[in-house]
């Protein structure tokens, strides 16, 4: 047999290696480490929800479900999304239930490429966004986001990029990794944006429940928007579910069916006792979601006071649970911060850089982590730029 | 309920200058919120959550299901005061269903409990009956589980 390498496809092999997953390595072999580099909850699952779910595994909820997902979650799902974004969605058409937001992203644009077909997307980003559209066989077209307009993206960045094959305008706000997210303005801006090209909108709104001081706001909110967006959201963040991996895309029915199509062949439907412990979490969550966006803002607003105190710049996040400060000026790469920090004073930061070459001179933290350990790993950062300064 | 109280009720020894950045105050401002709130009575005390099963202690807790007649004029709000007072008494409502008080009762061992009721709680006037549950075990107090916290389980970075 020819070398093994040799045998996998040119599209994967060509993906490059997560920049996070070095830096994984890396850490992982510590110990006595104080994380900030976490991307899920500190949080476990409400209790209610761990409940719902060994009751429906002791009562036999066993089986497969519809392709799309339970009606019954679709339900709570469509009555959700219509009481805190104003959008109705049909739970028998509109609505279906995935593996994560990650499996909506990876449906929605394996339904909608043909090779060549371009999709705009902002970095710094998820690590995941430009691989899975490459892996769709779409060509992904970065356009960045900076400190200067808060890492929001405009409209006059996204007409530079714009081309004849452009078919798809990808946004992720707030943002992993940067907390940002888009003011009324604009959202409008970028809604308007979309009409006028005739693009499709992929908008993951994963962290949309953690906001902190604006309203929510989404771009298929505005006119000529919700027939064009396929909305992304899932129980993982804001509901401390990651591990149930379920997450939802909400759109018009002829890009559900086609989503359908790849999920039905490919996973057939979402883990079925996920499924239930969601029914409950939207039935029955939003004390809990509450409490738990009540605690990120206040691990917010210290962290951010922290660093200003430290003279270190950072923009104040409106969302998500991460700060991303800007360390350009202690003259080290954010690898070599990061690094160097972790090395000297055993806290985890992710560079910025595993988020794309724009996140150069940044480095992001995760407030996911109890309070303590983000006092201790403050005060470790003092100590730190006291050294190097 | 108001932030400050929020936080304070998790954790009363946060320092007043995490409370200021935690809440996007000053620090004075901290301090003088809480001196209103103390000052008016919306905050009673500061106390610790103890773990009293790791204590080697015979200390004795029991919750007591009190009937009562109420008076005219004082309804039941003289009696529950009389009670509330003695010191063995560490928590007292008014209920509704089977009982009209529930006690909350601590004492060094069972005999003092037991002299209390007996000697003390039945003897006041208006106590038509009084039903007493030991506490066997603490599980949970003041939304605090007794038992050990889980291990963080998450890897140790992720996107």
């Amino acid at each position: 047999m020819k070398n093994l390498e040799s045998y996998i496809s040119d599209k994967v092999r060509d993906v490059p290696r997560s920049g996070i997953r070095d830096f994984f390595e890396i850490v992982a072999e510590r110990k006595d480490v104080i994380s900030l580099s976490i991307g899920e909850p500190d949080f476990v699952a409400p209790w209610h929800v761990r409940e719902a779910t060994a009751y429906a595994v002791t009562n036999g909820a066993t089986s497969y479900t519809a392709n799309l997902g339970m009606l019954e979650l679709r339900q709570e799902v469509s009555t959700y999304i219509k009481d805190k974004f104003k959008l109705s969605y049909n739970p028998a058409k509109e609505i279906l239930i995935t593996v994560g937001a990650s499996e909506a992203i990876d449906l929605a644009l394996r339904a909608l490429l043909n090779p060549g077909d371009e999709v705009l997307y902002h970095e710094p980003c998820y690590v995941s966004y430009a691989p899975v559209i490459s892996m769709a066989h779409g060509i992904p077209v970065l356009v960045e986001t900076n400190v200067k307009n808060n890492f929001m993206l405009r409209a006059s960045d996204l007409e530079k990029k714009i081309t004849e094959k452009t078919k798809v305008l990808m946004l992720n706000f707030p943002t992993n990794p940067t907390g940002a997210t888009l003011s009324h303005d604009v959202a409008k801006e970028l809604a308007e944006f979309a009409v006028k090209h005739d693009l499709v909108v992929i908008t993951d709104e994963i962290y949309s429940e953690l906001t902190y001081d604006e309203d929510r706001i989404s771009v298929a909110n505005f006119p000529g928007m919700q027939e064009r967006t396929i909305f992304i959201h899932g129980m993982s963040k804001a509901w401390a579910m990651t591990g149930y991996r379920i997450g939802y895309a909400c759109a018009p029915n002829v890009l559900i069916e086609a989503m359908m199509k790849i999920h039905q062949y490919t996973i057939m439907c979402a883990p079925v006792l996920s499924q239930k412990a969601a029914i409950e979490a939207l039935k029955n969550g939003d004390v809990h979601v509450a409490k738990m966006r009540d605690e990120y803002h206040r691990r917010r607003n210290y962290i951010i006071a922290e660093l200003n105190e430290m003279g270190i710049p950072c923009h104040t996040p409106e969302g998500a649970f991460y700060v991303f400060p800007d360390i350009s000026k202690f003259g080290m790469s954010s690898k070599d911060f990061c690094m160097k920090f972790l090395n000297e004073y055993d806290v985890a930061c992710v560079p910025g850089t595993a988020f794309g070459a724009s996140g150069e001179g940044f480095m992001r933290c995760s407030y996911a982590t109890a309070f303590e350990s983000i006092k201790i790993a403050m005060k470790r950062l003092r100590h730190f730029i006291a050294d190097i300064s | 309920m108001d932030e400050l109280l929020k936080i304070l009720k998790s954790n009363a020894l946060e320092t007043n200058e995490d409370i200021a950045k935690m809440m996007g105050i000053s620090e004075a401002e901290v301090i003088a919120r809480k001196k209103e709130y103390e000052d008016s009575g919306i905050i009673l005390g500061y106390q610790a959550i103890l773990n009293e099963d790791k204590l080697d202690t015979d200390l004795v807790q029991a919750i007591i299901g009190v009937k009562i007649t109420p008076v005219k004029d004082g309804g039941f709000d003289n009696i529950a005061r009389c009670i509330s007072n003695f010191d063995e008494v560490e928590n007292c409502y008014l209920v509704s269903g089977n009982f009209d008080l529930i006690a909350v009762l601590r004492a060094s061992n069972l005999k003092g409990v037991a002299r209390f009721v007996s000697e003390k709680l039945s003897m006041l006037d208006g106590v038509i009956s009084v039903e007493t549950h030991f506490m066997l075990k603490v599980y949970k107090d003041k939304g605090i589980l007794a038992t050990e916290e889980a291990l963080d389980e998450r890897l140790k970075v992720s996107p």
